[in-house]
């Protein structure tokens, strides 16, 4: 299956990976290979069969509308690379 | 040529749960920045949701609320995207099977009636807030707060059924009103709490084709979202009659210029990737527990006015303010209660008094003990006033505080006689220049009875009294 | 039992020896803390070790139980967990770079089970980075040495634990399996592995590769032994919407049931192809005839969409991965690429820089997959053939109560074999993956050695929620087929 480089940096792009030219390439040629093989799928007729969307046959569970508080912020905060105050701190969103 | 405007509405309503979507975190506004988070709404390795029951139960009840069919069966799907006040870096929304759909709002609109479809109704979870660190625009960092992320959301998308900023306005009001009505959500667009984006286009009256749209967004008030409306429709005529495209687009409203002016960020065909959550099962509502919840639904905000004129034969208008806001209707009602004698003041005086009622100040009982002692002559008109005013600030009933004040007016011809007759002796050459013909003499004569009284004379008794006596 | 090294026992003798005052959790847990000291630089099983912490549970399950109370089944019995669980105060890693100075503060559902149950941790182990890989060279932390070959890998994802079990550097442990995780790694390392059925153990704090797959279960020398371990883990967790409430039934009893009358079915598509090793075919053999003179019966049945199982499998846990590891953006906890200029190349960037080739591969695919146009080509039809799977197991159990085959298609590879050509090593799962898709518990039992001295185990697969039929059978292999259970090793 062709792959463009231009389709493996979009797919890059949606994943937020960053990619050096060689892992590009790399990857366009892994992706397709891979892709490929797994176009055997199509040999199969599934036309009417429903799709497992789920691994469990049954409703989702429910939950009472009571609060209870996890009660440590600093525990939520302290994983955090960069914070300000009680603020997860990030880079602006530069437009490009 | 003319054109005509085709215009959708998107509400994202949060819900006034207790706690979040899909945790135990409290889903309530106003607190300190990342107080009300867990590791569930803040997207740890490893946590996963669990739906809040309540959360359905609004939805299922503003569906039924707008007759839209409740699905037995719907799906919780995630949408795929990268955001700092997004922790998973995907929203847990529906798409392809969402808990409601086909329902409709009855709109008043230019003394007539319209009904504004309902595409669907979904529940998702809202995303955190991202705050600019400094005000300046070269600030390098953004701040994150996910105390809002996972708070319950209801989208409710309307058909592109309306044709002028005043439909937009009036279904938005109106659908507000209901989730009011329902207690689903506190509906208030200032604070967030109801939100509404907007799909706009254009066409040539006749056509059928839609126009190429446009999505309008940050609009903060009902006025706000009509204002833009304007200015939008009114720029893409002017686009079209100028020889241009309107070009489809997501567009910002800036209240303080009054245009919408376009995001121009590269928008790259935003794909999120939808697929089911596999984390949560199916939501299945039962007939049963639709049926349970039927049963809740109040009398809505249409039915209520209609009701309200007929049955208190008060102008729809008047019922309409009523019914703005239930517990005034109830109010009313109860008030009206105590004394139907004249439900057009009694509703007048509900809408005079709106705050003080809101801020639970006055009981129905004083409404009607105001209403009643000006029908029966025993206060007038400026001393109700004053003592309602006196009932607001000293919590006291209106009678009490009537008798208090002495403000009884004597309203009785024959109790005034011998007052009316005191004045008109003493003033005989006034006698004489009234019944001369001048007339216009009446006024002084009710004012010296008034005097004469201590104001305690109901002023139009003694106009006829007096005039009987003069002739 | 004379000459038996303390650290050689099986988990219920350790636990049974502490609950009679045999010897003391502190000892026991300094034994194994040695000999991880000894043998760990050699195999890496363990990402963290925690010496200080498992003593002072050691002498804290000791002074309690000097009191008279015991916490439960596993009191002062030191075992270790895949570096999958999140642990509260204990670094957690996903065997990623992206996540090597996470600090949870929670512990994972199962964490939290075993803990209560009276166990030490002895540390984390060492995974393919985010589950995914079958020979934990993925990891971010270095790769684990199969302790029955130093030149070979464990398996994986869960390598570092069946190879912590199998040299005996703790007495059981708990790991995952989304393809065959748990079991594919016993096989190799000639340990017994359990995946149970999808929703037996919650999944709340076990890290998301494919949530519609991913099963936490125990790995151990015996069945007996894993048996017990399945019991303390499994249950009803309302943390977790998938999780399931059925009750636990007392596996360790069905480990000792006989087999007369058991139907065996033999899925004829798993012992045709070219790629398995006759080694590995004769032992499965020897384990059919094991349960056939014990009273089973073999029929033969057919799991006709068998060989689209890896394609299914290769769609539907990568989409799903692509979600599940989105979060690690460097936003709130993990690794952070310094000095970036705005925020989508911050993101970019540490996602670049905290995740290996693998886990960077099945990103890609899974979000190709579930992208524009694709969608309904790739992971719609992916679903649905997996609904051809599940059916296929739905009639074969209608003839059979159980289902043998292969585990892995080999023994032990060496390192660095299959790393070159990623669908290679894809095709190391091909026996374990249809299971995970069906959502139905398989067991990995050792049954025989190859030439080579390597560890051949043998898959049991059983319907939903039908582990007892799992243990009972694979104890009636275990019993007649004695395999060393720790790796012939110096130290």
């Amino acid at each position: 299956m062709t792959i463009t480089r231009e389709e493996v940096l979009h797919v890059a792009r949606l994943a937020r990976l960053a990619l050096s030219d060689a892992e590009a390439d790399r990857l366009r040629e892994q992706l397709g290979r891979l892709l490929d093989y797994m176009k055997q799928l199509d040999r199969l007729d599934t036309r009417g069969v429903v799709p497992t969307s789920h691994a469990v046959e049954m409703g989702t569970p429910f939950r009472e509308d009571v609060v209870i508080p996890f009660g440590d912020r600093e525990a939520i905060l302290s994983n955090a690379p960069d914070r300000q105050g009680d603020f997860f701190r990030v880079p602006r969103i530069i437009e490009d | 040529m003319e054109f005509e405007a085709v215009i959708g509405l998107e509400v994202h309503a949060q819900l006034a749960t207790e706690s979040k979507i899909f945790c135990a975190c409290s889903a309530k506004f106003g607190a300190s920045p990342n107080e009300n988070t867990c590791p569930v709404c803040t997207g740890m390795p490893g946590v996963l949701p669990v739906l809040n029951r309540k959360a359905v139960e609004f939805t299922v009840r503003t569906a039924l609320a707008t007759s839209c069919k409740v699905q037995r069966r719907s799906v919780f799907a995630r949408k795929n995207y990268f955001y700092p006040d997004l922790p998973k870096a995907y929203q847990i929304s529906q798409y392809e099977l969402p808990v409601a759909l086909g329902g409709h709002v009855d709109i008043e609109i230019d003394g007539g009636a319209k009904r504004i479809g309902i595409t669907r109704i979904h529940m998702e979870e809202d995303a955190g807030k991202l705050v600019h660190e400094g005000e300046f625009a070269g600030a390098q960092a953004s701040l994150a707060d996910l105390n809002r992320c996972s708070v319950p959301l209801m989208e409710i998308v309307s058909e592109p059924d309306m044709r002028t900023p005043g439909e937009g306005g009036a279904y938005l009001r109106r659908l507000r009103d209901i989730l009011v009505y329902l207690e689903v959500c506190d509906g208030n667009m200032e604070e967030g709490s109801f939100r509404c984006d907007a799909n706009v286009s254009v066409r040539p009256v006749g056509q059928k084709e839609f126009g190429t749209k446009a999505e309008l967004k940050n609009m903060n008030s009902f006025r706000n979202v009509e204002k833009a409306l304007e200015y939008e429709i009114r720029r893409q005529i002017e686009t079209i009659e100028d020889g241009g495209e309107v070009v489809q687009e997501t567009r910002l409203w800036d209240a303080n210029a009054g245009v919408t002016v376009s995001m121009r960020r590269k928008e790259e065909a935003h794909d999120y990737r939808y697929f089911p959550d596999p984390d949560l099962l199916p939501l299945i509502v039962e007939e049963a527990w639709v049926d349970t919840l039927r049963k809740t639904i109040p009398e809505l905000p249409a039915e209520k006015i209609a009701r309200l004129a007929s049955q208190y034969g008060i102008p729809k208008y008047d019922a309409g303010i009523l019914a703005s806001e239930r517990p005034l209707a109830d109010f009313f009602e109860a008030s009206a209660a105590f004394f139907p004698g004249n439900a057009k003041t009694t509703a007048n005086e509900c809408v005079h008094w709106k705050d003080a009622i809101r801020a639970g100040k006055l009981s129905p009982e004083t409404i009607a003990h105001a209403v009643e002692d000006r029908e029966n002559g025993t206060v007038s008109a400026t001393a109700s006033k004053k003592l309602v005013e006196l009932v607001v600030e000293t919590g006291k009933p209106f009678r009490a505080l009537r008798d208090e004040k002495g403000l009884t007016q004597v309203s009785d011809a024959s109790a005034l006689d011998a007052v009316v007759d005191k004045v008109l002796s003493a003033s005989p050459k006034e006698v004489e220049s009234y019944r001369g013909g001048k007339v216009g003499l009446l006024s002084f004569f009710v004012g010296q009875v008034m005097k004469e009284s201590r104001g305690k004379a109901n002023p139009k008794v003694v106009q006829e009294v007096l005039k009987r006596k003069l002739g | 039992m004379a000459n038996v090294p303390v650290h050689e026992w099986t988990l219920l003798e350790a636990a049974r020896k502490i609950r009679e005052k045999e010897i003391s959790s502190r000892e026991l847990t300094g034994a194994l803390l040695a000999r991880i000291g000894a043998l760990n630089p050699k195999i890496n099983a363990y990402i963290t070790v925690l010496p200080e912490r498992a003593a002072a549970q050691a002498a804290a399950c000791d002074e309690e139980q000097a009191k008279g109370s015991l916490r439960g089944p596993l009191h002062g019995v030191p075992l270790g967990l895949k570096d999958i669980f999140c642990t509260r105060g204990v670094r957690t890693t996903c065997g990623s770079r992206i996540l090597h100075n996470f600090d949870p503060p929670y512990d994972a559902a199962v964490a939290g089970k075993v803990l209560a149950a009276g166990a030490v941790l002895l540390g984390k182990h060492n995974m393919d980075e985010f589950a995914m890989g079958s020979s934990t060279e993925t990891s971010g932390f270095g790769v684990t040495r199969n302790p029955w070959d130093l030149s070979r890998i464990p398996g994986g994802s869960s390598g570092g634990t069946a190879a912590a079990v199998s040299s005996a550097m703790c007495f059981a442990g708990v790991g995952t399996d989304t393809g065959g995780s748990i079991r594919q790694p016993a096989s190799l390392c000639g340990v017994v592995g359990v995946k149970p059925t999808y929703g037996r153990v919650s999944r709340y704090g076990m890290i998301a590769f494919a949530s519609s797959l991913d099963q936490g279960g125990p790995i151990a020398r015996t069945v007996p032994d894993a048996a017990a371990l399945l019991s303390v883990i499994a249950g009803y967790d309302r943390r977790d919407s998938t999780s399931v409430d059925v009750p636990v039934p007392d596996y360790l009893a069905a480990s000792g049931k006989p087999v007369k009358g058991l139907r065996v079915g033999l899925p004829k598509e798993y012992f045709g192809g070219g790629g398995l090793d006759p080694a590995v075919k004769a032992a499965v053999e020897r384990a059919l005839k094991a349960l056939v003179d014990q009273g089973a019966t073999a029929v033969e049945v057919s799991l006709p969409h068998t060989s689209f199982a890896l394609s299914t499998y290769y769609l539907v846990a990568p989409a799903e991965a692509s979600s599940n590891l989105a979060r690690y953006d460097g936003v709130r906890y993990g690794h952070r690429a310094e000095g970036a200029a705005g925020l989508i190349e911050m993101m970019s960037r540490t996602r670049a820089e905290g995740f290996g080739d693998e886990v960077k591969r099945r990103i890609m695919i899974g979000t190709y997959a579930l992208s524009a146009g694709y969608y309904e080509a790739f992971y719609g039809k992916a679903q649905k053939v997996r609904t051809l799977i599940r059916g296929d197991f739905a009639k074969a159990f209608e003839a059979a109560d159980v289902l043998l085959t292969p585990t892995a298609p080999t023994p032990a590879f060496r390192l660095g074999e299959k790393t070159d050509d990623p669908l290679t090593m894809y095709l190391s799962d091909i026996f374990t993956i249809p299971c995970n898709l069906a959502g139905i518990p398989g067991l990995s039992v050792p049954c025989g050695l190859s030439a080579d001295g390597l560890p051949i185990g043998a898959q049991l697969l059983s319907d939903h929620f039908r582990e007892e039929t799992l243990f009972a059978a694979a104890g009636a292999i275990e019993r007649a087929i004695p395999v060393p259970r720790v790796a012939p090793l110096e130290g």
